[in-house]
């Protein structure tokens, strides 16, 4: 029995947006008299946190505390159109579109203010907790609130505006391949420390060691559930999953997670990363976006990691125990002297 | 820019709790009166000639409320990217004369419950001519290959090429240049996308003369705007509820169970649901798609790669759902992160009498840094060089231009790189650890970083 040790290295771009662009999402805000702002959407969470990723972005472009944003998204009647949540698009067009929509509406905001506190808009400032306050002049303030409702009962106006993220489609040259095909790249680099049992080809992921550069973060924690998960699903898709095991033919297919080989909670290894946040040119606030990009990194750096320790290099996944040692085999069988040796004593070798 | 107080901070997700408290309303926590459920009978057989459907023994089931067959659905055959112009329509809602996977909807059957719709399901006979399969995407190509599609070949065709092309520079004088020739073929797998949540949507008809779908579709306008063409009713009429998943993965991005279920609420004037089970996720939900790499790089004794030529093909399975779309931008993707002087790449998108595949979290993208990282330690161990040091004689820099001929704006591989190697405790040469993807910042006063 033996276990070999290897470490395997990769570096990632990864592609934020519908490739091509012509993809359009647009946001809507407006106050009540509540002191709240609602972002109206029709933006899908997955489950990735949108939802309080947008509540995030409109807070900061209001200048209101982030408990005073209401996100409304997923009704098709009552949201603006958004062309939906995939290629990595969902922060960085949503985003620009509750900023842009942010804009509008902060403008009206501090008309109104203004007015209240009888100075001029460009001399005030929201403080990010609630209120409206005269630059230089502590004392003379206005609660959020008490300006939307001004707006409202006194002054005649909405508090309100409208935003779009928006990328013009572009077409690829069908010679060259010439192409705009992403609003901005994230990159990446992943090591990975494998153990790989050369008797039962058993494949054990002991680290996962990654840096990724993704702009400006809206919420580290989500950001750690990206990183954390698309390991995982990244590690998933290099040593276990498949729908077609006999892949191209299609018997056996799976039917049940009982019948589909997963990682467990016992197989993942030590993650270990760092986000660096150079801001990208186009991003809301110079986000980037790590939706997709973290589950493709770990593959190759764990496929490499096994060609440092067996010395063979693996092409395809998932590299099961069976393709370790059918490798393994491989290499044994090309690697050995012809028997010539053992012949010399006029052995039975045809 | 305006002071960041929120962005950049945890705040806590405001779904969580609702999640895993089981409070968060998923589309299966619906109910209405009157729902009605609905299950497909599907091929049993890759590829075949349909000869007769007989729906009267499902019809006798307790529960049985009708049964539909394409001739029910008024613009069967579509395709989801015609939206962005992508074409020409090649999918049946429901199968015609033939069926090209096994799996593929044949007719569905709605009823009380979904037990008496799977009972009724399993009533219906199918009569079918089998024909020869095809499953591997090199084979598809070739000259005696059964023939799927209606324009005559197994490719989806490029503005009248049969695959997605990227030239740049000249390939050729770049093999001469190069002093070693690096070659490999990489393959990937379907994958399953793997929600916790299936694919599902109800269609509830309204007393005004709209339908309400609620569904967890990841694209509400994308899954509209195909109902309504597929089910031939106005846009206008059109209702779609979301906006909150249980796991997309890119699994919920093809438009499957909502016009189905609006045609069978149209149809019978109940509230429909049509919900995959697991084991339908698995089979004939489209998977991620698996990929075929050749690559052939040109290569200096120095590490430098002077010439890359790629030959891809995607396996779409039956239809295109997405891959037309992934192949373009797995061409824009294979060069990788690598500034590659002369470039040609040939990415196929390849039918074959398989479930047909689609978008997951990475599409086209994925498979080619998996083949371009094998690439890149390839290189480095056929010469005798560092595994580091190649990626960073090749990295990209801000100002170069990629084989798509785009000019790189956001690199930052290098400076991933340099953080990496210091948190595994590894040493730079001088020449690596003060490089910068932003190479004209000296010069030019930068500020960008």
């Amino acid at each position: 029995m033996s276990k070999r040790r290897g470490t395997g290295l990769a570096t990632v771009n990864y592609p934020t947006g519908m490739n091509l662009g012509g993809d359009p999402t647009q946001a809507l805000i407006h106050s009540t008299t509540t002191g709240n702002f609602v972002v109206t959407l029709s933006s899908t969470d997955l489950g990735q946190g949108l939802k309080t990723a947008m509540a995030q972005i409109a807070a900061d472009a209001m200048g209101v505390p982030v408990d005073n944003i209401i996100v409304d998204t997923g009704d098709t009647d009552t949201g603006p159109h958004c062309m939906g949540t995939f290629a990595s698009r969902g922060t960085h067009r949503a985003g620009n579109a509750v900023i842009d929509a942010a804009d509008e509406a902060r403008d009206v905001l501090m008309e109104v203010a203004a007015e209240e506190l009888e100075a001029a808009p460009s001399d005030l400032e929201p403080d990010g907790d609630g209120n409206i306050h005269v630059l230089g002049a502590p004392d003379r303030s206005i609660s959020v609130m008490d300006a939307a409702m001004a707006a409202h009962f006194e002054q005649g106006r909405t508090i309100s505006g409208r935003g779009i993220g928006f990328k013009p489609k572009s077409d690829v040259d069908p010679e060259t391949g010439e192409m705009d095909p992403d609003s901005t790249e994230a990159h990446a680099t992943v090591v990975t420390e494998v153990e790989v049992d050369t008797e039962t080809g058993e494949v054990d992921v002991l680290t996962v060691k990654a840096v990724y550069e993704i702009g400006q973060m809206v919420n580290p924690a989500l950001v750690d559930g990206q990183i954390i998960g698309g390991a995982w699903m990244g590690m998933a898709h290099a040593l276990y999953e498949t729908t077609d095991p006999y892949y191209p033919d299609i018997d056996h297919k799976p039917g049940s997670f009982g019948e589909y080989s997963l990682p467990g909670p016992s197989e993942v290894p030590d993650i270990e990363y760092e986000v660096l946040e150079i801001p990208s040119q186009t991003g809301p606030y110079g986000v980037k976006g790590i939706g997709e990009m973290s589950a493709t990194p770990p593959i190759p750096a764990i496929v490499n990691a096994i060609k440092d320790a067996i010395g063979v290099q693996i092409t395809e996944i998932p590299v099961t125990p069976e393709v370790v040692l059918r490798a393994l085999e491989d290499e044994k069988e090309s690697s050995e002297e012809p028997p010539v040796a053992e012949n010399r004593d006029g052995g039975d070798e045809p | 820019m305006k002071e960041l107080r929120s962005v950049g901070t945890s705040v806590r997700r405001r779904d969580g709790d609702g999640h895993v408290t089981g409070q968060t309303e998923f589309v299966d926590d619906r109910s209405f009166p009157d729902l009605k459920h609905l299950h497909v009978v599907r091929s049993p057989v890759p590829h075949a000639e349909i000869e007769a459907v007989d729906t009267s023994q499902a019809e006798a089931v307790s529960g049985f409320v009708t049964a539909l067959t394409h001739e029910d659905v008024p613009n069967n055959i579509y395709t989801i990217l015609r939206l962005i112009d992508i074409g020409p329509n090649e999918e049946p809602l429901l199968a015609e004369e033939r069926v090209r996977y096994q799996g593929e909807p044949i007719a569905a059957i709605v009823a009380d419950t979904k037990r008496a719709a799977m009972e009724a399901a399993s009533k219906v006979e199918v009569d079918l001519t089998e024909l020869p399969a095809v499953f591997d995407v090199e084979e598809a190509l070739e000259p005696d290959a059964p023939t799927l599609k209606e324009w005559g070949t197994n490719y989806f065709e490029y503005e009248g090429h049969e695959c997605r092309r990227v030239r740049y520079g000249d390939v050729e004088k770049g093999f001469k240049e190069a002093d070693h020739i690096i070659e490999e073929r990489y393959q990937t797998s379907p994958i399953e996308q793997a929600p916790t949540e299936t694919t599902a949507a109800i269609a509830k008809p309204e007393s005004n003369g709209r339908f309400t779908v609620y569904t967890n579709t990841q694209a509400l306008y994308f899954s509209l705007d195909n109902t309504a063409m597929i089910v031939d009713v106005p846009f206008s009429k059109l209702q779609f509820v979301g906006g909150t998943v249980g796991g997309g993965f890119g699994g919920k991005v093809d438009v499957i169970v909502e016009p189905l279920a609006t045609l069978a609420a149209k149809k019978t004037g109940y509230p429909v649901q049509y919900k995959f089970t697991r084991e339908e996720e698995m089979q004939v939900s489209s998977p991620r798609g698996a990929w075929r790499m050749y690559y052939k790089d040109g290569v200096t004794d120095d590490g430098e790669i002077v010439a890359r030529q790629v030959t891809s093909y995607a396996d779409a399975g039956a239809y295109n759902r997405h891959t037309p779309y992934a192949v373009t931008k797995h061409a824009a993707n294979v060069g990788g992160p690598y500034d590659i002087p002369n470039a040609k790449f040939d990415c196929y998108c390849v039918y074959t009498t398989k479930q047909p595949s689609s978008a997951m979290r990475g599409f086209g993208v994925t498979p080619a840094s998996f083949a371009v990282e094998g690439q890149m330690d390839k290189i480095a161990d056929e010469l005798g060089l560092d595994r580091w040091e190649v990626r960073f004689k090749n990295a990209y820099q801000n100002g170069d231009v990629t084989p798509h001929r785009k000019e790189v704006e956001d690199a930052t591989l290098i400076e991933t790189m340099q953080s990496a190697a210091e948190m595994v405790g590894r040493d730079l040469p001088p020449e690596y650890a003060t490089m910068s993807s932003f190479k004209e910042q000296d010069n030019e006063g930068d500020s960008r970083v």
